[in-house]
């Protein structure tokens, strides 16, 4: 190591920090409640081949590749020969974007002293695209909004007014989703600008020598890490509710040299509704579940992501192709992690926690007057609930935490201060945890209903009802979730419903997979347990 | 001991004490009635804190021959109600809550702090789940009753809780921000049957909207406060044995002064009082020097903090974390909902251990061999690469000028520890290795004030940096550069920077309440009510405190601001509100001047959407005499030193002959020009070859850039 390395070290740092700032002044800035409470965003800087140098570590793990990769597709539509110091670029197109139409990705060239040396890019999840509205209903990504090409937003500094317009004109709260456009834009231009100014400070000319140093480091240490797996075939197979039908995914990994390939090959085939998941996002959680187990310490750049390919027979669910419905791609994708991590489980018997409840427990409602000529305007009302994740070699499951999305929850006071809901009841969910050496995390108990006249109009997307978490190396599965009204009448897991003005509906979210033989658990641990009625039976 | 001068402002002629109870060093400052302040620092004894305290008074007294009983005033900040809730050293507590809330505090924000990381631990409540009760009872968002209060299940609730023995007892019920008449009710229940119980109700201590945060504070309130009292009533009675029988005053966490009795009520807003003195020291001489954006930057044994001050005022912020028990990871903490100083902590201090990790990158902290083994050089049997280590390898410390003057540093345990931890793993000679530690911390430590900047909203060009504690003056001109500031000021005092802050700070109290309305449908009425009700609430807490201070003028400030989002969003822009009551038209007012404030933020503002006024707060203070403004000077002679040594300048990237000064030795008018060392009892202070300083008046530091004149 060199005097140069280290001053590649601090600015390495540096474009890291720029990175930062840029995620934060969109976390700010941001209208829709899943950038705000999940971290639904993005932001990365890149070398002028598109190849990312860094990017912040946001939320959620749907935007650890799905970013990196969109800068080939800029640079590919746009035309390297079009490229001019003042452009911006846009699109939303899930298959060259992030998955689905809501994300919204812009891009911005950085020239220094007029020649072009990178670009900044970020993606928020907007409050609306059109179409549908959020949810699984559409049979084809046509009703599911509108879909921008990649597009000069701006050009040359003029901005493209006919495409704000007609992206304006087809939305719903245009004013917010053009907003996070133009702030989309903004945190581009503040990362250019403090690029530009590193530029001045360290006497750089372009990133490449930079950015070949971090590829470099990154390389080598994502190489060191696949060591830990030995080379071979790992397969998994997991079993989910799905949406309209039981879903079986299926992975193989092929662990080699110099990196590693999933295969979804044997995966259920494609649902009708909006929950099938293009391959570049089933990626990036498959992606995220190897740098989890092996390199956590890495940060994401080409290098890091570079290794980790996948395949999929069109067809199947975790491979869909234009027009297939897209929209709650995360539905399923976010099981595509535990998925993988299962397959490497039998190499890594000391780092691979047990399966945990996976997909997030959303609470989605329109809350409407339940008298037809009532002219209360109707409410929109998210909530995101996490049941508990899988037992971990060394540790118990976490309670009622999301894994692998970043996502937090809301405060109830809040929750209730915006809407007509009451929320009765929010808490942990005992004997829930799967039984083990170490327990699973448990779920939570949660009771809802409508309030000042109003009735819920449910869109009801719950897993792991039918196919509980399963434990590891001899760990007993968590418990299973399960939806009911007040009166004891069965609600549906999937699909639209309603709540009457007077009923209360109840979730019990499930609980995450144990790790190892419970006789084995720590006889402290086990009293503990009985003492903080975690466990009652 | 150390003398410091300084200007003479309101309350000289008056002695006065300022008592500062760290982590490591408890420092006590003397201000004599000629305006002087005398400094000194001993260790904190953790068990009793006052024994400190009295032994660092008597030390002052006996040097300035201060006779105690003309004492006029004590201000005291501590870290015990912190360290009580860190180390869980408080009272045996129980939660009550709300039927179908038992697990707030357990499961917060149902997140991982660290998303790359496995095996992260959560951090675990203050209160554990059996010792967490529910009272049937329901109120909804507009604070009106759903559920009745169940009086009879309180009733054998109470029962319970005095067979079980608690000491504290916390109350926390859904939405009783708005209506805390059930809080209120169980309070009474449970005063009636067992007197002696200490109780907090979050209505009181922290009537802000948010569950989690809220149940978090009455908690920590209620964990610490029977502690706090009987602590605060041991040191006011020892300080009166041994002659001192002035008013005794804490500093809270939002930087202002509040009685024993306010404070023995309610120890959470002491928490992260220390650091606030450091924010109202720097505050202060900001106002001395006229500038009203200045960054201030601490640094000590093993973090640094870095706060922003603008129009002479620390920025406050309505929660924080306590206890980051992950590398100060956002989210491994308890939050706690107070006004508080805000500001940015990161494991950056001399103690900071180097490494290298799996990238062959140098990382600094944020572990730290503190104090004790502390680093290599102080051959206490610390053997880990430290970011003081470096220093000493690049010339910036030397064991000569080394200010403590019970540790005698050893270079060549420095150079072994900097080639065995990092120079030998990569291939570096130690003095190398040392280059990469000390440009690493100095990195993250921009990076950390830089991204604090745009967490309020703000871009750091034009600001003034004010640098204090005892590893900040080496640092500070290399980020000054990186940061792109022109102006550097390290005033004198700068190792006991908090106390001295102590001293400086008004009586003040901020009362913060969450009342939801919008500009569609401004419910003024209810605003002016709340705002009415904070005023009154405010006033009362700093009359307690002025009510013993002769010399405090009884006129008041009171300052109101709300604070408001676009419906949607999910962080609160503060806006300031005129004096005079709300009326009809008072929407359409607010929403202007919301906007202009959204603007200032991001540039651009959203027509047309709904604005959500969300939490309302007041704050009143004793009116200060402003400080006496130091005119900056130009050099009128050029300082010399027949002493010099080679320092690393990593502008130039090669060792230079570096001039050594002596603090003491230097006079206001002298021009000291880079590069070059200053040296003072508890720090030095580093000048690369582009810098200068001029000493100013007040004997600060004045430290600009060749080409870079404000």
């Amino acid at each position: 190591m060199r005097t140069a390395d280290l001053r590649n070290q601090v600015m390495w740092k540096r474009l890291i920090s720029v990175v930062e700032e840029q995620a934060l002044t969109l976390v700010r800035t941001a209208f829709s409640t899943s950038v705000r409470e999940a971290g639904d965003l993005s932001a990365g800087v890149f070398d002028t081949r598109g190849r990312m140098i860094a990017q912040a570590v946001t939320g959620t793990p749907g935007h650890v590749n799905t970013m990196a990769a969109a800068l080939g597709h800029f640079i590919n539509d746009i035309g390297p020969e079009r490229i001019f110091e003042g452009d911006v670029y846009i699109t939303n197109d899930p298959w060259k974007g992030t998955g689905h139409l809501h994300d919204i990705t812009v891009a911005t060239p950085v020239f220094y002293n007029g020649a072009h040396v990178g670009f900044f890019a970020s993606t928020a999840h907007v409050v609306d695209i059109g179409g549908r509205g959020y949810g699984p209903e559409a049979r084809e990504v046509y009703e599911e909004g509108i879909r921008i090409p990649i597009l000069k937003w701006v050009e040359r500094g003029n901005l493209n007014r006919d495409l704000v317009t007609v992206v304006a004109q087809n939305v719903r709260e245009s004013d917010q989703v053009v907003g996070d456009i133009f702030g989309l834009a903004a945190c581009n231009e503040s990362g250019r600008r403090r690029l530009c100014a590193m530029f001045d400070e360290f006497g750089l000319s372009d990133l490449d020598d930079l950015a070949e140093f971090v590829f470099d480091r990154t390389r080598k240490a994502t190489m060191a890490a696949l060591k830990s797996v030995p080379e071979g075939v790992y397969t998994n197979q997991m079993t989910v509710d799905g949406y309209d039908h039981t879903l079986t995914l299926c992975v193989s990994v092929t662990v080699a040299a110099d990196g590693m390939h999933a295969d979804f090959t044997g995966t259920s085939p494609l649902s009708k509704f909006g929950v099938n998941v293009p391959l570049t996002y089933a990626q990036a959680y498959f992606t995220y579940g190897m740098l989890v187990a092996l390199a956590p310490e890495l940060p994401n750049n080409f290098a890091s992501l570079e290794p980790f390919t996948v395949s999929a027979p069109p067809g199947v669910i975790l491979n869909a192709q234009h027009p297939d419905p897209v929209a709650v791609r995360h539905v399923i994708g976010h099981f595509v992690t535990d998925l993988c991590l299962g397959a490497i489980a039998s190499a890594l018997p000391d780092r691979i926690p047990a399966e945990g409840s996976g997909a997030l427990w959303n609470f989605q409602a329109s809350a409407r007057a339940a008298s037809a000529d009532d002219p209360k305007p109707p409410v929109e009302l998210l909530m995101f609930n996490s049941g508990g994740s899988g037992a971990r070699p060394s540790l118990d499951g976490m309670t009622a935490t999301a894994f692998p999305s970043g996502v937090r929850t809301m405060s109830v006071e809040a929750t209730e201060q915006v809407g007509p809901i009451i929320i009765w009841r929010k808490e942990i969910r005992n004997d829930s945890g799967g039984a083990g050496r170490q327990r699973g995390g448990l779920g939570q108990i949660i009771e809802v209903g409508p309030t000042d006249g109003y009735l819920f109009e449910f869109s009801a997307m719950f897993d792991r009802v039918a196919n509980p978490a399963r434990g590891r190396g001899g760990g007993g599965d968590g418990a299973a979730g399960a939806v009911y009204l007040d009166d004891g009448s069965p609600f549906p897991t999937k699909g639209k419903e309603t709540v009457p003005a007077d009923r209360r509906l109840i979730l019990k979210l499930p609980g995450g997979g144990g790790f190892g033989d419970p006789a084995e658990r720590d006889p402290a641990a086990v009293a503990n347990d009985q003492l903080q009625d975690y466990v009652t039976i | 001991m150390e003398a410091i001068r300084t200007g003479r402002r309101g309350g000289a002629d008056r002695t006065r004490i300022g008592a500062d109870v760290g982590g490591t060093f408890t420092d006590i400052v003397l201000q004599t009635a000629d305006s002087t302040l005398h400094s000194t620092k001993v260790l904190t004894t953790y068990d009793a804190p006052e024994q400190g305290i009295l032994a660092g008074i008597e030390q002052l007294s006996r040097a300035t021959g201060t006779d105690l009983g003309e004492v006029d005033q004590i201000i005291h900040g501590t870290t015990l109600a912190t360290n009580a809730l860190i180390e869980r050293r408080g009272a045996k507590t129980a939660l009550v809550t709300t039927a179908g809330f038992r697990d707030v505090i357990e499961t917060g924000t149902e997140s991982r702090f660290e998303q790359y990381d496995l095996n992260i631990v959560l951090p675990e409540p203050l209160i554990e789940r059996k010792d967490r009760y529910v009272v049937t009872e329901r109120l909804n968002a507009r604070g009106e009753v759903l559920v009745d209060f169940d009086d009879d299940g309180a009733r054998s609730l109470v029962e319970h809780l005095g067979e079980q023995g608690y000491e504290s007892v916390a109350v926390g019920f859904l939405h009783s921000y708005r209506n805390g008449v059930h809080e209120q009710r169980f309070r009474s229940l449970l005063k009636e049957a067992l007197g002696d119980v200490s109780v907090s109700i979050s209505s009181e201590i922290s009537p802000q909207m948010r569950e989690y945060e809220r149940f978090n504070t009455v908690c920590a309130n209620a964990y610490v406060q029977p502690l706090m009292a009987s602590y605060l009533l041991a040191l006011r009675d020892q300080l009166g044995a041994i002659g001192v029988d002035c008013p005794l005053y804490l500093i809270h966490s939002g930087g202002g002064l509040m009685s024993v009795e306010s404070a023995a009520e309610f120890p959470v807003r002491l928490i992260e009082s220390g650091p606030a003195g450091g924010s109202i020291f720097a505050a202060d001489l900001a106002g001395r020097y006229g500038r009203d954006r200045v960054l201030s930057y601490d640094m000590g044994g093993t973090t640094a903090k870095i706060s922003l001050i603008e129009d002479f005022t620390p920025r406050t912020a309505k929660v924080f974390e306590v206890d980051r028990r992950s590398r100060f990871k956002k989210g491994s903490g308890m939050p706690i909902s107070i006004p508080v100083i805000e500001m940015i902590e990161i494991g950056a201090g001399g103690g900071s251990i180097a490494q290298v990790d799996a990238l062959g990158q140098i990382r600094v902290g944020p572990h730290s061999s503190g104090s004790d083994p502390g680093p290599a050089a102080y051959d206490r049997g610390g053997t880990d690469p430290t970011v003081t280590d470096a220093n000493l390898a690049l010339g910036r410390l030397h064991p000569d000028t080394f200010g403590a003057a019970d540790i005698d540093l050893k270079p060549e345990l420095a150079t072994n520890a900097l080639s065995s931890g990092v120079g030998d793993p990569l291939g570096l000679d130690p003095d190398t290795a040392a280059v990469g530690i000390s440009e690493v911390v100095d990195e993250n430590m921009t990076n950390a004030a830089r991204v604090h900047a745009v967490e309020g909203g703000r871009d750091l060009a034009g600001f003034t940096m004010i640098a204090f504690g005892g590893g900040a003056p080496l640092h500070a001109s290399r980020l000054i550069d990186k940061l792109g500031l022109t102006e550097l000021i390290v005033p004198s005092g700068a190792g006991v920077g908090s106390a001295i802050g102590f001293l400086r700070a008004p009586f003040a109290y901020e009362a913060i309440r969450s009342f939801y309305t919008t500009t569609d449908d401004f419910d003024y009425v209810g605003a002016n009510a709340v705002l009415a009700e904070l005023t009154s609430e405010a006033e009362s807490f700093v009359r307690m405190g002025t009510a013993t201070d002769s010399s405090v003028e009884p006129e008041t400030i009171i300052e109101r601001q709300v604070s408001m989002r676009y419906t949607g969003q999910g962080w609160e822009i503060p806006v300031r509100l005129e004096d005079g009551d709300f009326d009809e038209f008072a929407a359409e007012l607010l929403a202007a001047e919301f906007t202009k404030a959204y603007l200032e933020f991001f540039g651009r503002a959203i027509d047309d959407l709904t604005i959500e006024a969300v939490s309302w707060a007041v704050r009143v203070s004793s009116r200060q005499e402003p400080p006496p403004l130091v005119e900056t000077v130009e050099p009128t002679s050029t300082a010399v030193s027949a002493f010099s040594r080679e320092m690393y300048d990593p502008a130039l990237d090669a060792r230079v002959p570096a001039r050594v000064f002596q603090r003491s030795d230097l006079a206001p008018g002298d021009l000291v020009a880079g590069p070059a060392l200053i040296v003072e009892t508890q720090t030095t202070t580093v000048l690369g070859s582009h810098h200068r300083c001029v000493v100013q008046p007040d004997d600060s530091l004045r430290i600009t850039r060749a080409g870079g004149e404000p």
